[in-house]
C-alpha cells in the first residue's frame, strides 16, 4: 500500500523556538488521521509544512508520493486544503465558488458543471445554489467549504479545525461527508479540538510541544495508556505532572484548549 | 498548457465579479475621473480673474492708450479706476479696492518711437503671493505681447522685461492639471485599489488557500491586476473625455501613445500595489500604505500641483523616484506639446525600469513559502 503521507524527522526552527521537533509519521491510503495538539502545539506549523506554505527546518515528508520540499507543485495539484478560516468567498454565489476552485483546480467545464450539480444536491442547497455564500448559515458555509476542498477529488485533504463553532448535528453531519470523501479514496488529514470527534478517526497522533506524545487507533491508545477516553488521555499528556503547574488551569475542568 | 489558462481565467472570472458585484466602490471608481476635473478644474484653478485693475496715466498718448485697451481687453482685468499719481493708488490697495496698478511713464510713446526704454510699471497686491506672481505674470503677458507687434512693425522697441510662456500662453492651468489628474486617478484605481483588494484575500484567510492551490504566485498576481488595468483603461477615457467636453482642453499628441504609456504607468501602480499588500497584514494598514506610499506622493511632490522648481532644494531629488512625476512629464508632453515618443523615451525608460524593479520585488516578497 502506499503511503499517503509519510514524514519523517520534520523539524521546524523559528529562531531558537523550535515549534516542530523532528516528528516522524506516516499515514496510509484512505486513512482518515486526526492529528490532535493543543494550542501552540506545533499542529499548525507542521500541517502548512505538509502543504508547501512553510519550508522545513530539517528532515523530510512527502504528500501523495511527492517531495514537499523539491515537488511542491504536484503536491498542490493533489492536495486539498480547508483553513481555520472560512475559505470560500462571501460576496460570491455557491455555484461562482464551484465553479473558481473547480477552474483554479484544472477542472473541465463540464466536470464543474456535473460535480457542481451533485454536490449543491447532496448538500440540499437547492435554491441557496445561486445566492451569496455571506447569507449561508455557519453549518452550511463549512460544509460547502469541504466540499469544495474535495471537489478536484484531491488524493489527500488537509482539515484544520474544519468544525469549529458548528453545532453537533452538523458536526455529525460533517463526519458523514468525511467519510464519504475516505470512501471515494481520499485520505483525510485533520485537526480538531474536539475529542469525540478524534473517536471518529482510523488512528490519531498527540502532539506536545513539538514532538508526537502518542499515536495509534482511538481502541489502543486508551487500552495502551488505561484511560477511558481520548480526553482523559489528551489532558494527562498536555499537562504532565512535572511539578511546574504553574502554567496549568483549574484541573477540574476537561481539557478542550 | 490548458489547464493553466482556464486556472487564470477561472481566478480573473472571480475578480471581475468582486469589482462588478461591490457596486458601490465600482460607481465611485467609474465616476471618480469627472468629479476630480470638474473640481480640480473649477475650484482649484490658479490662475486668477477679475483682476480689478487702476491705471496711472499722468500723459496719455496713443501708445498708452493702446496698452490701456490691450489689459481690458484681455478679459483678465477690469477697470476699477484711473488714479492721477501712484500715490493715489495707495489707499485704494489699503481699502481692498484695487488688485494691480499700471503706471506709464509720461512721454511712453515718444520714448517707444524713439527706440528708448519706454517703462511701465506694475503694481500688485501681494498680501497673496501665489495670486500677486500670477497677476504680475498675466500683466508681463499683456506689455510683451504688445512689445512684440510694435516691435515686428518698427523694431528696437523695449518696454518690459520679456516673459516666454509657451504651450500655455493663456495660463490655463487647467490644462496643467488633467495630466496630473490622470495620474492621480491611475494611481488610486491600480495602487490603492490593488492593494486593499489583495490584502483583503489575506486577512480572510482566502491568499492561504490559493497558495495551497496550483495556481502559481505570477498568475495570481496577473488575475488580480488585469481587472483594474481594465478599470484604469475606462478611467483616462472619462478624464480625457470630461477635460476635452467642459474645458474644451486641446489635445496636440497621439492618443495611442497616451493610452500606452497610462498602461504602463498604471502597471508600476499595479505591482506597487502588490507589492504594499504583500508588506501589510490588514486592509487597513495597506489602504493607510497606499495612501501614504503613492497618493500623497502623486498629489504633492509630482508637479502636479506643486511645481518641482519650487520645492526645497532637499526634497528635490527625492521626486526623481516618485512615477507620477515621469508620467506627467509624458503625459503634458503629449497633451499640450503634442511631441512624439523622440521627446519623451526618457521618462517612458524611467517608468519601464521602475516597473521591472517593482514587479520583482513584488513577485519576490509575494512567495508562498513564508521562510
Amino acid at each position: 500500500m502506499t503511503l499517503a503521507i509519510d514524514v519523517h524527522e520534520l523539524t521546524r526552527r523559528f529562531g531558537s523556538f523550535t515549534a516542530v521537533d523532528s516528528i516522524t509519521f506516516h499515514v496510509d491510503e484512505g486513512e482518515v488521521f486526526g492529528f490532535l495538539g493543543a494550542n501552540g502545539a506545533g499542529k499548525t506549523t507542521a500541517i502548512k509544512m505538509l502543504i508547501g506554505l512553510l519550508a522545513p527546518t530539517s528532515g523530510r515528508a512527502s504528500v501523495a508520493g511527492f517531495d514537499v520540499l523539491t515537488q511542491a507543485e504536484q503536491v498542490r495539484r493533489h492536495i486539498g486544503y480547508m483553513s481555520q478560516r472560512f475559505s470560500l468567498y462571501d460576496d460570491l454565489t455557491v455555484r461562482e465558488n464551484i465553479t473558481l476552485y473547480g477552474g483554479i483546480y484544472g477542472l473541465s467545464d463540464a466536470q464543474i458543471r456535473e460535480r457542481g450539480d451533485a454536490l449543491i444536491r447532496d448538500l440540499q442547497l437547492g435554491k441557496a445554489a445561486d445566492e451569496r455564500v455571506s447569507a449561508l448559515p455557519l453549518g452550511w458555509k463549512q460544509k460547502l467549504a469541504f466540499s469544495v476542498a474535495v471537489l478536484h477529488q484531491p488524493a489527500v485533504v488537509f482539515l484544520d479545525e474544519p468544525t469549529g463553532g458548528v453545532d453537533p448535528i452538523t458536526r455529525r453531519q460533517f463526519w458523514e461527508m468525511i467519510y464519504a470523501a475516505a470512501a471515494r479514496g481520499t485520505t483525510v488529514f485533520v485537526t480538531t479540538h474536539y475529542l469525540d470527534e478524534a473517536e471518529y478517526c482510523d488512528r490519531v497522533s498527540i502532539m506536545v510541544d513539538g514532538r508526537i506524545a502518542a499515536m495509534g487507533t482511538p481502541d489502543e491508545l486508551k487500552r495502551g495508556n488505561d484511560v477511558a477516553t481520548l480526553d482523559e488521555l489528551f489532558v494527562r499528556l498536555a499537562r504532565p505532572d512535572d511539578g511546574s503547574g504553574a502554567t496549568a488551569g483549574p484541573s477540574a475542568a476537561p481539557g478542550r484548549s | 498548457m490548458a489547464l493553466r489558462t482556464s486556472a487564470l481565467s477561472a481566478f480573473m472570472a472571480k475578480e471581475l465579479r468582486h469589482i462588478l458585484r461591490d457596486r458601490q466602490t465600482l460607481v465611485i471608481l467609474l465616476l471618480l475621473p469627472l468629479a476630480m476635473v470638474v473640481l480640480f478644474g473649477f475650484a482649484l484653478r490658479t490662475e486668477v480673474n477679475d483682476i480689478r485693475t487702476v491705471f496711472v496715466d499722468p500723459v496719455p498718448d496713443y501708445a498708452t492708450t493702446a496698452l490701456r485697451n490691450r489689459f481690458l481687453g484681455n478679459g483678465r482685468f477690469d477697470l476699477v479706476a484711473d488714479a492721477a499719481t501712484v500715490a493715489a493708488v495707495e489707499p485704494l490697495f489699503r481699502r481692498g479696492d484695487a488688485d494691480v496698478a499700471v503706471v506709464f511713464e509720461p512721454g511712453f510713446a515718444s520714448r517707444v518711437a524713439a527706440g528708448m526704454p519706454a517703462q511701465v510699471l506694475i503694481i500688485s497686491d501681494a498680501s497673496d503671493p501665489n495670486t500677486g506672481s500670477r497677476m504680475q505674470a498675466y500683466a508681463r503677458a499683456v506689455t510683451a505681447s504688445y512689445q512684440a507687434e510694435l516691435g515686428s512693425a518698427g523694431g528696437g522697441v523695449r518696454i518690459v522685461t520679456q516673459t516666454r510662456m509657451r504651450f500655455n500662453p493663456s495660463l490655463e492651468s487647467v490644462n496643467l492639471f488633467v495630466p496630473g489628474l490622470i495620474a492621480l486617478v491611475l494611481t488610486l484605481v491600480t495602487a490603492l485599489m490593488t492593494a486593499i483588494s489583495l490584502s483583503r484575500e489575506k486577512e480572510r484567510g482566502t491568499l492561504e488557500i490559493l497558495l495551497v492551490s496550483p495556481l502559481r504566485p505570477w498568475q495570481i498576481i496577473v488575475g488580480k491586476v488585469l481587472p483594474y488595468l481594465g478599470l484604469a483603461f475606462a478611467n483616462v477615457l472619462t478624464a480625457l473625455l470630461a477635460a476635452w467636453i467642459i474645458f474644451d482642453i486641446p489635445f496636440r499628441g497621439s492618443i495611442t501613445l497616451l493610452l500606452l504609456t497610462s498602461t504602463l504607468y498604471a502597471m508600476v501602480g499595479l505591482a506597487l500595489g502588490v507589492f504594499i499588500a504583500a508588506r501589510t497584514n490588514s486592509q487597513r494598514a495597506a489602504m493607510l500604505g497606499a495612501m501614504a506610499g503613492t497618493m500623497l506622493p502623486t498629489t504633492l511632490l509630482s508637479g502636479m500641483i506643486f511645481p518641482i522648481a519650487s520645492l526645497p532644494g532637499w526634497l528635490q531629488p527625492v521626486t526623481l523616484v516618485i512615477p507620477a512625476r515621469w508620467f506627467i512629464i509624458i503625459a503634458r508632453g503629449i497633451m499640450l506639446k503634442g511631441v512624439g515618443v523622440q521627446y519623451l523615451w526618457e521618462p517612458i525608460a524611467v517608468l519601464a525600469v521602475m516597473l521591472v524593479v517593482l514587479m520583482l520585488v513584488a513577485i519576490r516578497s509575494f512567495k508562498p513559502r513564508l521562510a
